[in-house]
């Protein structure tokens, strides 16, 4: 259950490398459900937020108050990665990976990884090299791998960048039907037209800091210029 | 000239009559060499994955002097064991000074270091591959070196190979240690430097073309049976 789990409470996270800043200090309050965007220009933190929040980016002040345990949240959430590191074996063996590190064995672990397979349209594929799928398909199987343990929280890094349309209406698919099964999402996006159709709030960061947070509508009326500028597609710096 | 063709000549004849010495030398350099690459790579592997994966404070020391001993002189690491095994030495009350089994453990100090460092290289790339996934999917440590090790087993091939071409080749220590004693230690290449002091370079050079043969074969079956080159990349 993700009730158990968030609302997380970030307070004063910084993020700190080499004595300069990169991120913070951000305080916010992710709330129960749905899906968050994380926007902003490149270099604005995005990465090292999601990271930060995920546990594998080394936080130098404040606080992570999850709903539970960090030691429990820890093993509750999933992430996936701007360029998908593919294990390399098998489109099966991928799948299987997360699953075997849970203890699952037999019939049961084949059968979770077809239906997973068939549903990201690899059914042919479960014995091919991950590594030489495309770009797309890669993609598709990091998510799938992500999602296939049944995480309560998924992170996503820019899952569509340099993907075809019909790629990112798959992934945009499958995210659809994580939130369905109430999965918690949290991802970064560098397409406009993405971030509309779905996020159910989001979070503007710029220069390390959260200029704007908010329900998607108030994308419709941006208070500050930055979010202005960034969603009319101006560049920002 | 004449000297080589004799030399391939004899090997000709050495291998077609199956001769009874040849094989008995052959199959001890064998058995020496590839217990001692096995007992290797059993310590060499684990660790080398390891020593990619952990971050410690003499980390850096340690890779620098792994390095070093790759270079161990066999002429040393032989008089080091012989001292140990002798009778006076500390381990002389298990008697296996001039046995198979002195040589095998000079050539396991002379391999590990060697497969060691070689492992480590390959696994410290796979790991930087790896890393961001495996720390988020809250792998244990010895469930990474355990994936590493697995999906980085081609290049453990040649770290493999490596220190079998090293023990195989290898003479200054087991001659140590082994002492050439005929049908108890005698292997391919104490047999070549004493025919080579004896004058008989006909024998000599036809044992080292069976010793080269030798690392051919074995060369290409590892590669046949792991298919290497033969699916891409990996």
């Amino acid at each position: 259950m993700v009730g158990d789990l968030m609302p997380l409470d970030i307070v004063g996270l910084e993020v700190r490398r080499r004595g300069k800043r990169l991120l913070g200090p951000i305080t916010h309050r992710f709330g129960l459900d749905g899906l968050t965007m994380v926007i902003g220009p490149n270099g604005a933190g995005k990465t090292t937020f999601l990271k930060a929040l995920h546990g594998i980016e080394r936080i130098s002040a404040g606080d992570l108050r999850w709903a539970t345990s960090p030691e429990d949240a820890k093993g509750r959430q999933a992430y996936v990665f701007q360029t998908p590191t593919m294990l390399r074996r098998s489109v099966r063996e991928n799948l299987a990976y997360p699953l075997r590190l849970n203890g699952v064995r037999g019939g049961d672990l084949a059968k979770t990884c077809e239906a997973w397979a068939e549903r990201i349209n690899l059914s042919d594929a479960l014995e091919r090299p991950a590594p030489r799928l495309s770009g797309g398909e890669r993609q598709k199987l990091a998510i799938a791998r992500a999602l296939i343990s049944g995480p309560d929280l998924l992170f996503l890094d820019e899952p569509c960048a340099n993907l075809d349309g019909s790629a990112t209406a798959d992934i945009e698919r499958m995210l659809a039907d994580a939130l369905d099964q109430g999965t918690r999402i949290i991802m970064t996006s560098h397409d406009v037209g993405q971030v509309r159709r779905l996020a159910h709030d989001f979070l503007f960061l710029h220069g390390g800091q959260i200029r704007e947070a908010g329900s998607s509508g108030q994308l419709n009326d941006p208070q500050s210029i930055e979010l202005k500028s960034f969603l009319k597609g101006d560049i920002l710096r | 000239m004449a000297d080589i063709w004799d030399g391939m000549r004899a090997a000709f004849w050495l291998i077609v009559q199956l001769d009874a010495d040849l094989m008995e030398i052959t199959l001890r350099s064998l058995h020496v060499s590839l217990t001692a690459l096995l007992i290797a790579c059993l310590i060499a592997l684990p660790a080398g994955t390891w020593l990619a994966v952990r971050r410690f404070r003499f980390r850096r020391a340690a890779i620098a002097t792994l390095n070093a001993f790759m270079g161990l002189p066999p002429v040393v690491v032989g008089l080091i064991v012989y001292l140990l095994l002798s009778r006076d030495g500390p381990f002389g009350v298990f008697g296996l000074l001039f046995t198979p089994t002195a040589m095998i453990i000079a050539q396991v100090i002379i391999i590990t270091p060697l497969v060691m460092s070689i492992t480590h290289q390959a696994m410290r790339e796979l790991w930087s591959e790896y890393h961001d996934l495996l720390i988020s999917l809250n792998t244990s440590r010895s469930q990474r070196v355990r994936t590493l090790l697995w999906d980085g087993r081609r290049a453990l091939l040649t770290a493999a190979l490596a220190g079998f071409g090293r023990a195989i080749g290898e003479v200054g220590a087991i001659m140590i240690v082994g002492g050439n004693i005929d049908h108890v230690t005698r292997v391919l290449t104490t047999a070549i430097a004493l025919e080579t002091s004896k004058g008989d370079f006909a024998l000599a050079l036809g044992l080292g073309f069976v010793l080269i043969g030798l690392s051919l074969v074995i060369s290409f079956l590892t590669h046949s049976l792991s298919q290497t080159e033969r699916s891409g990349r990996w």
